[in-house]
């Protein structure tokens, strides 16, 4: 499926908006993507699983946290990062 | 920074590599290299590397005189060690970075990797990082992979001593100041912000506090067995049993002998107190020691004591205390943090700092004279220096 990826992480695909991954779940997805593009897991999920604060996945239009949640190779899943801060 | 190109410091000017000391400045915004030629004289700069990122500390291995591990993270994505292994000419992000076990029964992710300390020179490749929350973390492959230290972390008395879940420093609480005795790299020393000063002597399988004489006057007990705050801890390498520090409560001293800190702050001048977060000690001389002192009082605007910025050096482990401010504004509203000061290892000892007002100051004759080597840069969190003799 497609996964977006926000520019904060593309530094791990280099430079790509858009790559694929695929999995039955988030998590896999997530998983797929850093054997695709070693380390850009864990600066979005911490160590305990959790998605970081400020840190967004959406399912097409639905966001997620669960990183259970089912996928499958009809949906798009897009990353989205806040830009908070000064 | 592939292509690391030199400029002078107040414009454009392309200069050759830097052959004198070269600064590692981190800030909140990126990593700078500041490089002086043999006299100390002329700067030039490079960088920035990562810009955006936040950088807590940059460090080069004395060991091996060309590894140069950084401490990043950016406002949301997660804590990353960068590592370059040609003294910052490139880098790549650590295989494994720092992180708390998978399945922590307290629960705990790392939200910052903030202190960056070489191993022994007997262990190749051992690095300790301090995080945020204060977990310990070690390498041993030069900062590629990182393992928790199950002593540290999982010590039963850790909640305790970090006061988890609690965020005592405006910051969060951080683990600082790793220093690692020469003579043996099983005895160790860290700080806790808060939480304290605490010893292992066997390589961090236990620890215990150490912070007998020094107060921590934000306490109902102003003398407990821990829960103090010291900003920076520093061992002399050629005395390793005597111990600096920068405390919130005041600056001390401690024969480790004696095993109790002596407030050697007590001799500072009334109207500037010996409140501050860095302490830097001079590489071959185990009395001479610099601070920044900066205002403790009220509110704690922690800026120069009355706007009137100073270095303050001993030379007599802290009996007597000498302002050295030639160079510096005569008024100024400077805050130097805990590892924003650093020293080189010349003939006269250079002695730097960075600001939050993103400058960095030079002296290259041990603080007589003071001279603003790079200014507008990012808030300044961390200044290290690699020596010359560590890029041959």
């Amino acid at each position: 499926m497609k996964v977006r990826i926000p520019t904060p992480l593309r530094s791990y695909t280099a430079g790509r908006a858009e790559v694929e991954a695929s999995g039955a779940t988030v998590g896999e997805v997530l998983e797929h993507l850093d054997r695709q593009y070693p380390g850009i897991r864990f600066r979005m999920v911490d160590e305990q699983g959790r998605v970081r604060p400020h840190m967004k996945v959406f399912v097409d239009d639905e966001a997620v946290r669960d990183l259970e949640a089912s996928v499958s190779d009809a949906h798009e899943v897009t990353i989205m990062q806040a830009l908070s801060g000064g | 920074m592939a292509e690391t190109r030199w400029t002078s410091t107040d414009g454009d000017v392309e200069h050759e590599s830097p052959e004198g000391p070269m600064l590692l400045v981190g800030t909140r915004k990126g990593l700078w290299l500041v490089g002086a030629d043999a006299t100390r004289s002329r700067w030039s700069v490079a960088g920035p590397a990562f810009l955006g990122h936040v950088v807590h500390h940059a460090v080069v291995d004395p060991r091996d005189r060309r590894t140069l591990l950084v401490a990043a993270r950016t406002g949301h994505l997660g804590p990353t060690v960068l590592r370059s292994t040609d003294v910052g000419r490139s880098f790549v992000e650590a295989t494994r970075p720092p992180a708390f076990a998978s399945g922590d029964l307290l629960g705990r992710a790392l939200r910052a990797v903030f202190w960056l300390t070489p191993g022994h020179a007997d262990e190749p490749g051992a690095w300790y990082a301090g995080g945020i929350p204060q977990g310990l973390f070690r390498s041993e492959d030069g900062g590629d992979t990182w393992a928790p230290v199950p002593g540290w972390n999982d010590h039963p008395r850790w909640a305790d001593w970090a006061e988890w879940p609690e965020e005592g420093t405006p910051d969060g609480s951080m683990l600082h100041s790793v220093n690692v005795d020469p003579r043996d790299p099983r005895h160790l020393y860290l700080g806790l912000s808060g939480g304290g000063v605490f010893e292992s002597v066997d390589g961090g399988g236990d620890w215990a506090p150490l912070n007998a004489g020094s107060v921590a006057t934000f306490l109902p007990d102003p003398e407990p067995e821990y829960g103090h705050d010291p900003h920076c801890v520093r061992l002399h390498p050629l005395r390793p049993d005597r111990l600096y520090q920068q405390n919130h409560c005041g600056i001390y001293r401690m024969e480790r002998t004696d095993g109790r800190w002596v407030r050697i702050g007590d001799n500072m001048p009334g109207d500037v107190g010996d409140i501050g977060f860095p302490i830097e000690l001079h590489p071959r001389d185990p009395d001479t020691v610099w601070v920044f002192p900066m205002d403790g009082t009220d509110v704690w605007p922690r800026t120069s004591p009355d706007g009137r910025p100073a270095v303050y050096v001993t030379r007599d482990a802290g009996e007597q205390w000498r302002r050295l401010d030639r160079g510096l504004p005569e008024r100024g509203w400077l805050t130097v943090k805990r590892q924003a000061m650093s020293v080189d290892a010349g003939d006269p000892v250079g002695v730097y700092f960075g600001t939050t007002g993103g400058e960095v100051w030079a002296s290259r004759d041990e603080g007589g004279e003071w001279s603003c080597v790079l200014r507008h840069l990012p808030e300044v969190y961390s200044v290290e220096v690699a020596d010359p003799t560590e890029r041959d």
